[in-house]
């Protein structure tokens, strides 16, 4: 958009230009989907980097390229698959999950744990030798040793959770497809979130009401950044 | 959050209960975390109360606002939710095909006749019109402004060769778009054929950025209309212009012979809802910058028989 256009909408953006509880009801979507399906990733990913992360097995290399290779899965391709599955011609149909929260958190999952994974796994194998050592010196069992350094990677796992989160708010392609964009016609949110509610407000034009959104999704990227910044910083004073 | 999320809840929770129980654990335990929203009286009440409906449409019936306008009426009349999802006619058709919606509406009748003739739909009614319109920039480099027929005037544009939107979506307004190349005679192509394969408004945004034409529902193009520079420069059947450019809107229930959980009751209930006067005459009422966006079609004095089977349909037919 070029800036005159940019400046003409300026004062619209004090008028608040959408209808009352519709921003908010979004943002609670938005954290809604995002948060559990984190939580859930996060419980999934913990584990399989822990065991990673102190164990050696065959194929694994073939198990850290997967992960890797997660980490740029593109939104959209996730969503189609995860539509494949909860359609009601998919394997998940009887359950019809199909433009439900559930079925957004589905694909968010997927696009969140493998970061979460990767940078969790990065931070426990990144926890120095000499930590390892001193705890098994000190007479620690395998547990005491792994319970040492998770306590080391901490601030690792965190930033890991977080940037989880950051992929899963801010992806559009998934939820789009998954979710079906849905408020109801008092202009409550069902399956739309912030990026989704961009999209739509783009399409109709209606770039003020896309401004004040992208700037609610901006804010809440930042502040999760600023965090994961926060924690980086914590952690490396700690060390 | 509010009543209605916590119908729509309990809702999924009551439709899948017994059908869960073969799945996936970690899913199961997804569909549980929304279950503890609902209330059991809710499953209790009887008749459709409490249900949702899923009706996917195309993004001209969402984008201008009706649904939004007219749906509360519906959803305080039974006490359930519609969830409208704005997908374009072939997206729509496609979920409905898949058993993932209720009831579509849309607006292109080749592909909703193949659609019934196929078997998916049933019921259908012819909703309401409007019709479509040829919008481009004031200065009309093409020199369409006025013409009495559409092919003309896309004759015109590919020999000019002025840029033009296509949605490119298999969209209702993208199939009219096609029919009408071919009805030109001309295959439309080269740099200045932009496929942009968005929505109707963001097709607009996207040709009013580049100075360019295209192909618009008049619902769509008059509710948008105070954010762009466009102008009609082919008027549609509404205003005087060419038959070739009607744009008329039809619903179907998705037939609960092939899809078994397809939720038939309510679907009827929103078709006998919205083709009933008082709703027909909610469309008519519903104006966007002063002007009315769609015109019912569905209250009649006399029969019309056509509306209900595939064009050209006949009980002389063989099997298909």
């Amino acid at each position: 958009m070029s800036l005159d256009a940019t400046v003409h909408l300026l004062p619209a953006l004090v008028d608040l230009p959408f209808r009352e509880g519709y921003v908010r009801s979004i943002v609670y979507v938005s954290l809604y989907v995002s948060g559990i399906a984190v939580l859930l990733s996060t419980l999934f990913s913990i584990p399989v980097a822990i065991v990673m992360g102190f164990t050696d097995f065959p194929g694994k290399q073939v198990v850290k390229a997967i992960i890797n290779t997660g980490m740029g899965f593109p939104s959209v391709v996730v969503g189609l698959l995860v539509l494949f599955i909860v359609s009601n011609q998919g394997p998940l149909g009887p359950l019809e999950l199909i433009f439900t929260k559930e079925a957004m958190i589905i694909s968010q999952f997927v696009l969140a744990t493998p970061p979460i994974t990767a940078i969790s796994l990065a931070a426990i194998t990144g926890v120095s030798d000499n930590v390892r050592e001193a705890a098994r010196a000190l007479g620690g069992t395998r547990l005491d040793t792994a319970l040492v350094v998770i306590k080391e990677a901490r601030y690792g796992i965190a930033t890991a959770i977080l940037a989880g989160f950051g992929r899963a708010i801010s992806e559009v392609g998934s939820v789009l497809i998954v979710g079906g964009n849905i408020t109801s016609a008092g202009g409550v949110s069902k399956t739309r979130t912030l990026t989704t509610a961009i999209q739509l407000e783009a399409r109709q034009g209606q770039y003020d009401t896309a401004m004040v959104l992208g700037g609610v999704l901006l804010t809440l990227v930042l502040t999760v950044n600023a965090i994961v910044v926060r924690f980086g910083d914590a952690g490396s004073m700690n060390r | 959050m509010s009543m209605s999320k916590q119908r729509s809840d309990s809702d999924r929770v009551s439709r899948r209960s017994f059908l869960a129980a073969g799945a996936a654990a970690g899913v199961t335990a997804l569909a549980g975390c929304s279950s503890i929203t609902g209330g059991q009286s809710q499953q209790e009440r009887a008749g459709v109360a409490g249900e949702t409906l899923t009706l996917t449409t195309t993004t001209s019936t969402y984008d201008t606002g009706l649904l939004d306008e007219i749906h509360s009426g519906f959803e305080e009349m039974y006490g359930v939710t519609v969830d409208a999802v704005a997908q374009g006619t072939g997206a729509a058709l496609e979920s409905a095909r898949n058993g993932d919606s209720d009831v579509v509406m849309v607006h292109a009748r080749g592909l909703e006749d193949e659609f019934l003739r196929n078997g998916y739909g049933v019921n259908r009614r012819d909703l309401m019109f409007n019709d479509f319109v040829i919008v481009g920039p004031e200065a009309d480099p093409a020199g369409i402004q006025g013409m009495g027929s559409a092919t003309d005037a896309l004759t015109a544009i590919a020999d000019s060769q002025t840029t033009f939107v296509s949605r490119g979506d298999n969209s209702g307004t993208h199939t009219k778009e096609l029919n009408l190349w071919e009805a030109a005679g001309t295959e439309p192509g080269g740099d200045w054929y932009q496929e942009t394969g968005t929505g109707m408004g963001e097709a607009l945004n996207v040709a009013n950025q580049q100075g360019a034409y295209t192909l618009s529902d008049r619902g769509t193009f008059i509710s948008q209309r105070s954010e762009i520079d466009l102008t009609i420069l082919v008027q549609g059947p509404i205003e005087g212009g060419p038959e070739s450019l009607a744009n008329p809107y039809g619903i179907m229930a998705v037939n609960p012979g092939v899809h078994e959980n397809a939720n038939y009751d309510l679907s009827m209930a929103y078709i006998g809802w919205i083709t009933s006067p008082g709703t027909q005459d909610a469309i008519a009422d519903y104006q966007v910058n002063g002007e009315q966006l769609f015109f019912p079609r569905a209250v009649s004095e006399n029969p019309d028989f056509q509306q209900y089977v595939p064009e050209g349909w006949s009980s002389d037919d063989t099997e298909e």
